[in-house]
């Protein structure tokens, strides 16, 4: 029987109204690199802040059972101590410091007048990088150095602490293939120094190159831990484990009737606003019709958030090259008020940062983007703008005293109607929704998918970004499938399969543009 | 039950919007009482209005500058700056009054400009670009003047600051003009109200009950009509009331009213919401610190005729006023919260307060004591508040 480092062993964690992990169990042996796999919002990070004391001992039911004893964490420091160190997928360095301050920050080497040494700092900050193979001055300030090597940083960090159970949340999503491999090439080399490890990742590849076992996680439940070494069809396995739930009557009945072309993009390149040379979008294409309903697969980090916001006026990345077609007429799209001129809208994921005014009430947010259909030369009539926002809290059954309710005070559902009610009324004729339904319980996204339904019965065009399969499956009549960038594939709704999208949405597809710039080179 | 807690509802809602109403009365009727009335006497009442005229002008462009989420700490040498070059057109080269007017409104409006550029378009933040026009606009005014203080001014540009309508209908002790205007905009208020009353019902909107609403009207009334008295008994309509008075109006309707005013909020509120709204970000940007230079020379004739000269040291620390007026008076350190009529009944408080204590013969390193907690308190309470909300 081998010496489990880690268990924990019926886990629950509930927050308000929703169950985000029920009796999940993990257990993890000594020495091993462990994956965890699942798809967004399955439960992993979660399970991790566990783990790490952020949620402590307390809020949540079952045991965490470490070196044989049952472990009681109220913070990550007492984590920490006993050597569970975790690296978020948001490095959390700070950017002008130096190399050798960021490691030891919270931990400072210090001499015997209380102050710090300097000296000692720098010394054991160059050893550090010297074990995880990094070559540089620990006196550079960490902005001057890329991703990559950023967290190669944060294991330094880890190491520094004595880590004996290092936690990756993944570590490669915003890595390029060389570091990508150097990054595990480490992982390899901790091993063989007795350090266990464990990975979160969506990059199945990586999971069967480097893990021992991986577990898999899907709607707050442990599904199965599958034994990497035993050998054949992992990835598969782990595809159906992590997608494996039915499709129940989720999603309302829709007619399709699907007309012209509406909205083409072709060509479709994004650099990264601030580190240069990097390509978040790559030549994407693709097109909407009248009366259809499109999905855009991809998992986090896949780029499908900067592809909607780059389209839409231009609002992410630099450099953007590539052409949109309205109605078959190239169009030039240059700032947010020119896209909605013509035509789009866009539905953020993140509500509370992006889409509203949070202190400002419901009727305000309602017509925030069309503020000109309320206005004549300049000035708000004010109660047509009531009545219209009266009309869409009926329409769209938003749940409020009152339509002067500040939109703080609403649920995560009713607010994401806030934000569709805010787009509807601009005309928008093509819709981009990224992730309409996070955040929110199961009978506020059936409402939404009804609405949804409405909008292409009207014949509006809708783009759905999702990383949930199933709620694409259900609502799309094509699916585009991007990983890192690039659309890896096209699938009508009929022969698309949770695992065939999965494997598009994981699969590394040669970059043209990285190609070409290779090739200059 | 339920009865209680709609109850205790109501007024911690009424509390949280209409407190600083209620500090202004509850501050007003203290200084009355401590003054023996003095506070409240004609000659008085007058004079708080001509005193703290500028101040309310410069807090009609600051609440707007922080109600989008910046802060402007130059118009203390904006108004001097803008109040020596109309001195200079004036005094020095004979020219018109009124040329001097367009002269200062002119320089202000190029002042805005300027920080409008560096603030929008640069993106230079608006505590920099403004902390350095302070520097800048004081020198030049003191170039501009040579460093000595240009008077006096001529009789009609005295007037803007110094000048009554008096006796127009005639006297008999008060002056009936006086409260004729007054009685006119109160009927024009009691029409707008009652619309508007209207509306909301007609789109079933809550109201107030009718006799509360009644009741709010009367009280209205009397406090106004009891100011025109004052007024009227002592030297009638001071003309910078008028300039205030129209002032007020238009830029509540701007802010509350119009797309411009609304897209202001909308930055303030969430700036990337706003964007990804459509919301020309820079423009609007721009506009609010063009707007705050304008209204700042405003400010600066206002107080140079007021002065009847140009100081090189005039309007100094103005600028802490008129932001301290805008916070008491209810607007978000974070921006996208703030009403005109908010800063206006900030810097009152501030108004009367001061005066109350000189007044009382308080010296005047109290009253800055004073001031300066009142601030931070009035500050405080908002962010209490905010964090009670949030705790929801």
């Amino acid at each position: 029987m081998p010496k489990h480092i880690l268990e924990m062993r019926k886990i629950t964690k509930t927050f308000p109204g929703v169950k985000a992990l029920s009796a999940v169990e993990l257990s993890v042996i000594d020495g091993e690199i462990h994956g965890i796999c699942g798809e967004n919002g399955a439960g992993k990070s979660t399970l991790m802040k566990v783990l790490s004391g952020v949620y402590p001992h307390g809020t949540y039911e079952g045991d965490i059972v470490y070196d044989g004893e049952v472990q009681q964490f109220h913070s990550i420091p007492d984590s920490e101590r006993q050597g569970i160190v975790i690296i978020h997928q948001e490095l959390a360095l700070i950017p002008y410091l130096s190399v050798a301050e960021n490691i030891f920050l919270g931990n400072e080497r210090r001499g015997k007048n209380g102050m710090i040494d300097w000296n000692l700092t720098n010394h054991e900050a160059a050893k550090l990088l010297e074990q995880v193979g990094l070559h540089e001055n620990p006196l550079t300030p960490v902005n001057q150095l890329g991703v990559g090597k950023q967290q190669l940083i944060e294991i330094a960090k880890a190491l520094s602490k004595d880590v004996r159970l290092l936690i990756l949340d993944e570590p490669t999503a915003a890595l390029n293939d060389d570091d990508s491999e150097h990054l595990l090439e480490l992982l390899r080399s901790l091993k063989a120094r007795g350090i266990t490890s464990i990975m979160i990742s969506h990059k199945l590849n990586e999971i069967e190159e480097i893990c021992d076992r991986t577990t898999i996680i899907r709607d707050g439940h442990s599904i199965e831990t599958i034994d990497i070494a035993e050998g054949g069809g992992n990835q598969d396995r782990i595809i159906r484990g992590m997608v494996g739930r039915d499709l129940t009557n989720r999603y309302p009945k829709r007619e399709h009737v699907v007309g012209d072309e509406v909205f083409r993009v072709e060509d479709w390149t994004v650099y990264h606003p601030t580190q240069p040379g990097r390509v978040v979008v790559d030549n994407a294409t693709f097109s909407v019709r009248k009366g259809e309903v499109i999905g855009i697969a991809g998992v986090m980090g896949a780029g499908r958030t900067e592809l909607a916001m780059s389209i839409f006026g231009r609002s992410y990345g630099r450099d953007i090259t590539g052409r949109t077609y309205l109605h078959g007429e190239e169009i030039r799209i240059r700032d947010v008020s020119e896209a909605i001129s013509h035509g789009l809208a866009y539905a953020t994921e993140d509500r509370k940062r992006y889409g509203l005014n949070l202190i400002e009430d419901v009727r305000r947010n309602i017509s925030a983007a069309a503020l000109f259909k309320l206005a004549k030369r300049g000035w708000v009539d004010g109660n047509k703008e009531i009545k219209v926002a009266e009309e869409y809290r009926a329409s769209m059954n938003i749940k409020t005293p009152s339509v002067m309710q500040t939109v703080g005070n609403l649920s995560g559902g009713n607010q994401q109607k806030v934000v569709l009610s805010k787009w509807i009324y601009s005309d928008a004729e093509v819709l981009i929704l990224d992730e309409p339904t996070r955040g929110i319980d199961v009978g506020a996204k059936y409402e939404i998918y009804t609405i949804i339904n409405r909008l292409v019965a009207a014949g509006k065009a809708v783009i759905i970004i999702s990383s949930e399969l199933p709620e694409l499956l259900g609502t799309c009549d094509r699916i585009y499938t991007l990983a890192f960038g690039v659309v890896t594939g096209e699938l009508p709704v009929a022969e698309a399969t949770q695992e065939k999208l999965m494997t598009l949405m994981t699969q590394e597809k040669a970059s043209t543009t990285t190609m070409d710039k290779e090739a200059r080179a | 039950m339920t009865g209680t807690a709609n109850i205790r509802e109501l007024i911690t809602r009424n509390i949280r919007t209409s407190g600083i109403y209620l500090a202004f009365i509850a501050i007003i009727a203290v200084f009355a009482i401590w003054t023996d009335g003095k506070l409240l006497s004609p000659g008085n009442v007058t004079n708080l209005v001509l005193q703290y005229s500028y101040i309310l002008i410069l807090a009609i462009g600051m609440v707007m500058v922080i109600i989008a989420g910046h802060i402007d700490l130059s118009v203390g040498s904006v108004v001097a700056f803008t109040g020596a070059v109309s001195a200079v057109v004036v005094i020095r080269h004979d020219m018109p009054w009124w040329v001097g007017v367009l002269a200062a409104l002119g320089v202000g409006s190029l002042i805005g400009a300027w920080q409008g550029f560096w603030v929008a378009f640069v993106g230079i933040p608006a505590f920099i670009t403004t902390l350095s026009g302070m520097l800048l606009f004081r020198g030049l005014t003191w170039v501009t003047l040579d460093n000595i203080s240009l008077s006096p001014f001529p009789a009609e540009y005295q007037n803007i600051a110094n000048g009554f309508f008096n006796g127009v209908l005639g006297g008999n002790g008060y002056d009936v003009f006086t409260l004729v205007v007054f009685a006119i905009a109160l009927l024009g208020y009691f029409y707008s109200t009652y619309r508007t009353r209207r509306s909301r019902i007609a789109y079933e909107q809550p109201v107030e009950a009718f006799p509360l609403f009644i009741v709010k009207l009367v009280v209205v009334s009397f406090v106004v009509m009891w100011f025109a008295w004052q007024l009227a008994n002592a030297r009638g309509l001071p003309f910078v009331l008028i300039i205030l008075a129209a002032l007020i109006i238009i830029y509540s309707l701007v802010t509350q009213r119009t797309v411009f005013g609304r897209h202001v909020y909308a930055i303030g509120g969430n700036l990337s919401a706003a964007m990804l709204s459509g919301v020309k970000v820079k423009w609007v940007n721009f506009g609010v610190m063009l707007n705050m230079g304008i209204l700042a020379s405003v400010a600066g004739v206002v107080f140079s005729s007021r002065m009847n000269s140009a100081q090189p040291s005039a309007g100094n620390m103005f600028e802490l006023d008129a932001i301290a007026a805008c916070f008491i008076g209810g607007a978000a350190v974070t921006g996208g919260v703030g009403r005109v009529t908010g800063a206006m009944v900030g810097g009152l408080i501030m108004a009367v307060m001061s005066n109350g204590m000189s007044l009382l013969g308080v010296d005047q390193s109290m009253v800055q004591i004073v001031k300066g907690l009142v601030l931070l308190l009035a500050v405080a309470f908002d962010v209490y508040n905010k964090r009670r909300a949030g705790a929801r």
